[in-house]
């Protein structure tokens, strides 16, 4: 039946049935990635130009390609190609994960932080900061290793003959309470000088990146984004419900695990580079979902969306107070929450699939 | 049904009374200065041992532990209200825009009015929290669709992270507000006048008798909207009323003590799996007085347990409810073969 419901919703939706290729063509999600495709490169030349030493755009576009004058190759490559860079991988990270979260638990509040995650990672580094225990591994050290034992610690609570998604969420959700809790605690312990870097920290910031964290970040999403691509199939069916599912020969069991591992890793690599950007995760795919006119988040565009939102913003957050950069992370709600309301009040769909 | 099953809930709401009962009164006895139970119920019902029991029982621990059961009473209501209304088992009241537009309020009153005192703010406080909801609710239910659950739960994330999002650029731009803000954001029952109590209860009052009406017609709600409407529910209304219970109780007690959500969230579950054992079922008529007798349960425990630790220094009460109630949610969820909501 969503099938059915999302080929009328698509208009006309193009059957290729020439073996071995065959399959279902969405001329509007395509039209949709190739204009966010288009808006992301947009804007990742764009928070390249604008600065203290501005460049032109034909200057941006020859600096990327390496020719030009030595100055601007500089300031472009080195200095702010890693900043956009990670903006845009950070966001396509949060907005796929996302997506697998929000399909996986047909829960459109199931963002990843919802589960913990991102909190343990605050935590961690929060406790880092304020009670000194950075032991020399950095921030964002601090962050993944916060994140992912949040999650082991989420899945190994939540096992009982098998992990369910809902036990999941409920597990992650008191561990995630437990950690803020932890974190508000902490910040109101320490000293005010510390109090504020570690908020610095936890809503998210793409200041002073480096390629080294680039490499990283581009280094897992190579691996983790074709797995979570790959999973497309497992996706759609596990939205029917886990019997449907398993009636229709999707391994349930395995399906989920991969892809929460998938989205796990998406999500705390992204964190360890960025910090918790608040928002993304939860947004983009219902921002993709409605603009593409499916019943489902569709995986590459919520990726896209995300790195527009998070793009967008980072434009934002260095242009709207001159002389002052605020951190990424305050202008996602900014940039993101009229966008979402806007397509909440425009859609019209009657039921809970709103 | 045979009678030892019908008797499991009466059994479960007097060994909660039970239990409230206690708490009140080792909330009432215990802190920085111990009194033995005798000697404070004596002072309680007007027979004090001297006169310094009198002025620390009467003046600090009674609107302390008043606030205690006031606002946790609103909050776990309104958090079960909150996932009966939007049909989503992670709704909780802040979902509304409740505790953002309260942190807004106060975060603005600080910064940009100067206010300094806690008696101050509140009001700051109230006023956002109410001005959030009602935006909240406006813009979930324009469109041709009207309010949906969905579109409810999503309008109202969206409002809260973009409140948030303003109200930590201004913190950050701001240390004053930065020291001030933080402080309530923990949640802390303690420092508060018996007045505040007293000003907050009639808006408690109004929102709780809302809620506890809506019952059965949330019980409709839970079979989805098309069952709903030909049981002969006028779901604007509904909802309606439920969102004004929500800003009415979340928005009084948030105000107050803070944004502690987690009993929102956490409690109406607890409250679900309780009924399970006693056999009631995910009944509203049940499960909305049961969170309003569990909220306040768990929310006393950690003020007590905060102020016991680490004497004479306290721990916030915000802090530390997760703490008590996190461990004791995970175990129930895991114990029982969880009921998809």
């Amino acid at each position: 039946m969503t099938a059915l419901a999302a080929d009328r919703r698509t208009r006309r939706p193009f059957r290729l049935a020439v073996p071995p290729v065959s399959g279902v063509l969405r001329p509007r999600l395509i039209l949709v990635c190739a204009a966010l495709v288009l808006a992301v490169c947009l804007l990742l030349c764009w928070g390249v130009a604008i600065g203290d030493y501005p460049v032109s755009f034909p200057d941006v576009v020859k600096a990327l390609a390496g020719s030009g004058d030595p100055g601007t190759v500089l300031v472009v490559q080195e200095l702010r190609l890693p900043r956009a860079l990670t903006g845009l991988l950070v966001g396509v990270a949060f907005g796929i994960s996302g997506a697998l979260f929000q399909t996986m638990t047909r829960n459109p509040l199931a963002s990843p932080d919802m589960i913990g995650l991102t909190e343990g990672a605050g935590t961690a580094v929060v406790a880092g900061i304020v009670l000194g225990w950075d032991g020399g591994l950095g921030i964002q050290t601090l962050g993944l290793l916060g994140a992912l034992g949040t999650a082991l610690l989420v899945y190994l609570l939540a096992w009982k003959n098998g992990a369910t998604g809902y036990r999941i969420i409920l597990v992650g959700i008191g561990v995630s309470w437990m950690c803020t809790s932890a974190t508000d605690y902490l910040l109101a312990r320490g000293r005010q000088f510390e109090a504020q870097a570690a908020l610095g920290w936890l809503v998210g910031n793409l200041n002073g990146r480096t390629w080294s964290q680039v490499d990283t970040l581009a280094l897992t999403m190579v691996v983790l984004v074709p797995m979570a691509l790959a999973t497309g199939r497992w996706l759609r069916t596990l939205q029917l419900g886990d019997d449907v599912a398993a009636g229709l020969g999707t391994p349930v069991r395995t399906a989920r695990l991969v892809l929460m591992l998938v989205g796990v890793g998406l999500i705390a690599f992204g964190t360890a580079a960025a910090g918790p950007v608040a928002f993304v995760a939860l947004a983009a795919p219902q921002i993709a979902q409605r603009l593409a006119g499916t019943a489902w988040p569709p995986l590459v565009a919520s990726g896209l969306t995300g790195a527009l939102v998070v793009l967008g913003s980072d434009l934002v957050a260095r242009e709207v107070i001159p002389g002052t950069e605020l951190p990424v992370g305050i202008v996602t709600g900014v940039v993101g929450a009229p966008v979402l309301l806007w397509l909440l009040i425009r859609t019209n769909r009657a039921g809970s699939g709103g | 049904m045979n009678r030892r099953r019908s008797l499991r809930p009466v059994l479960l709401c007097v060994l909660l009374a039970l239990l409230l009962t206690a708490l009140c009164l080792l909330s009432i006895a215990l802190g920085a200065v111990s009194i033995p139970p005798g000697q404070a119920l004596r002072a309680l019902f007007g027979h004090p041992d001297s006169q310094l029991t009198q002025n620390i029982i009467w003046s600090a621990r009674v609107p302390r532990t008043a606030l205690g059961l006031a606002a946790g009473a609103a909050l776990g209501l309104s958090g079960a209200l909150m996932q009966a209304l939007t049909r989503n088992p992670l709704a909780d009241p802040g979902i509304l825009g409740v505790s953002a537009g309260a942190a807004f309020g106060i975060v603005l009153a600080i910064a940009v009015l100067g206010v300094g005192s806690l008696y101050g703010y509140v009001w700051f406080a109230f006023a956002g929290a109410l001005a959030a909801s009602v935006v909240v609710f406006v813009l979930g239910r324009s469109g041709r669709s009207g309010a949906t659950p969905v579109k409810l739960a999503l309008a109202g994330v969206a409002v809260t992270s973009l409140l948030f999002s303003l109200t930590n650029a201004i913190v950050l731009t701001d240390p004053d507000a930065l020291n001030r803000y933080r402080f309530w954001s923990v949640g802390s029952l303690a420092d508060q006048d018996s007045d505040v109590v007293l000003r907050i209860l009639p808006f408690l009052g109004v929102g709780a008798l809302l809620a506890l009406a809506m019952a059965p017609a949330l019980n409709s709600l839970a079979l989805g909207d098309d069952v709903a409407a030909s049981l002969g529910r006028r779901l604007h209304l509904v909802r309606l009323q439920g969102v004004t219970a929500v800003m009415l109780l979340t928005g009084a007690a948030v105000a107050v003590i803070g944004p502690v959500v987690f009993l929102g969230l956490v409690v109406p579950h607890i409250a679900r799996i309780l009924s399970q054992y006693a056999g009631i079922g995910p009944d509203n008529r049940w499960l909305l007085p049961l969170s309003a007798v569990l909220a306040p349960c768990l929310l006393l425990a950690a003020d007590i347990v905060g102020r016991m630790v680490d004497r004479p220094v306290e721990i916030q009460a915000g802090a530390l409810v997760a703490f008590i109630g996190g461990p004791f949610f995970i175990a129930l969820v895991r114990r029982r073969k969880l009921a998809e909501v």
